[in-house]
């Protein structure tokens, strides 16, 4: 499968992650497949950080996908690892895409869940729109 | 998969250095790490046990120039070689766009080699990529053992056992010492570029 968004749909998909969760206080939010490919980020960690997150977040998802098989689920649709200052939430977009964030102790673990999945909903048209409108490559 | 972000004009894809155990995947990430310069690649992640073998992967993303008005973007990945990861494997072969196989010159690790190649066709095929039509380069590492005391394959040996049915582009290597880690990549790399903006060129999009 291959995957070519558009200059409208990448702008598309960074005003919802400000509006969503960026606003509210997390630092970083990105979206990504299971490949580990980024498709979108804002906020302010740099891109030589995001790219190796990408990488780990996705392999993070496959690896706890493994232990939900395990106990009989299909998948976890979030992971949250939680520090002593800085937190990762991870939440399933769909099942091609991760939507993750950044945030500090100060944004309420509530919040940024309300917004991931406010988030989603608007991300799911975009992404499988642009999916349709393609020959598959492979 | 290959990704395509319009707004930056950037093309992304993703490499994976497979193999048997020990044959020097990682070996040719940090070769590559340590003698590219800062703008072209990024910050390396290996995931490894105390010793030295892979126990996820090695992550390197590169930023290698432009094609076609399009920045390219390489995600370099390795998966670990032994042979009772495959789990791991798997994951990591999802969404690939191009594979070095590097495959070992010792002449111990001849079936090795044989099995780990006949374990990425299946772990395609699961991915339902064919062998014959992903961007491949085969890599027969650890020439410099050709002058020691050590068996080692002859190459045309290692064309007959790996390569023979394939028949697609192939390095001797040393990666310890970095002869032929970049004619490897260069190679793959323009393999993938091409697949990719062909279907571009082609209004495939
Ligand atoms: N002589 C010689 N040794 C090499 C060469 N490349 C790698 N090695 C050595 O072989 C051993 C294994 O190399 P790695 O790069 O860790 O192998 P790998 O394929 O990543 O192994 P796994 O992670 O277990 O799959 C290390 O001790 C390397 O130093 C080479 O070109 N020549
Ligand atoms: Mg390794």
């Amino acid at each position: 499968m291959n995957l070519v968004l558009s200059r409208e749909s990448i702008y598309l998909l960074e005003s919802i992650l400000e509006k969503e969760l960026l606003c509210n206080g997390v630092d970083h939010a990105f979206i990504i497949d299971t490949a580990g490919t980024l498709i979108s980020e804002g906020g302010k960690l740099p891109m030589e950080d995001i790219l190796p997150l990408a990488a780990l977040s996705a392999a993070n998802f496959g690896a706890t996908e493994k232990m939900a098989r395990m106990i009989g689920e299909k998948d976890f649709s979030l992971l949250f690892h939680k520090g002593t200052t800085h937190n990762i939430h991870l939440s399933r977009i769909n099942k091609d895409f991760i939507l993750v964030a950044l945030f500090g102790n100060d944004v309420a673990i509530g919040l940024i869940r309300h917004g991931s999945n406010k988030a989603a909903e608007q991300i799911i048209p975009i992404l499988t729109n642009e999916e349709d409108s393609l020959g598959g490559l492979h | 998969m290959a990704f395509i972000d319009m707004k930056r004009n950037e093309i992304q894809a993703k490499l994976v250095y497979y193999g048997p155990g020990r044959g020097g995947k990682t070996t040719n990430v940090l070769h590559i790490h340590k003698t590219m310069s800062r703008q072209i690649c990024g910050k390396i992640v290996t995931i490894d046990t105390k010793g030295d073998r892979t126990l996820f992967f090695d992550f390197l993303p590169l930023s290698i120039g432009k094609v076609m008005g399009l920045s390219v973007r390489i995600q370099l990945y390795t998966v670990p070689g032994q042979v009772l990861y495959n789990d791991t494997r798997k994951l990591v072969l999802r969404g690939v766009d191009g594979v070095v196989f590097v495959a070992d010159s010792l002449k111990v690790q001849q079936q090795q080699n044989i099995e780990s190649l006949q374990n990425l066709v299946e772990n395609l095929q699961d991915e339902k990529i064919g062998i014959h039509e992903i961007p491949l380069v085969l890599q027969y590492n650890k020439r410099d053992l050709a002058n020691s005391s050590i068996p080692i394959l002859s190459q045309e040996e290692m064309e007959h056992d790996l390569n023979r049915d394939l028949g697609v582009p192939s390095f001797p290597a040393s990666a310890l010492k970095g002869d032929g880690v970049y004619e490897t990549l260069r190679e793959v790399s323009k393999k993938m570029i091409r697949r990719v903006t062909h279907k571009l060129r082609d209004g495939h999009y």
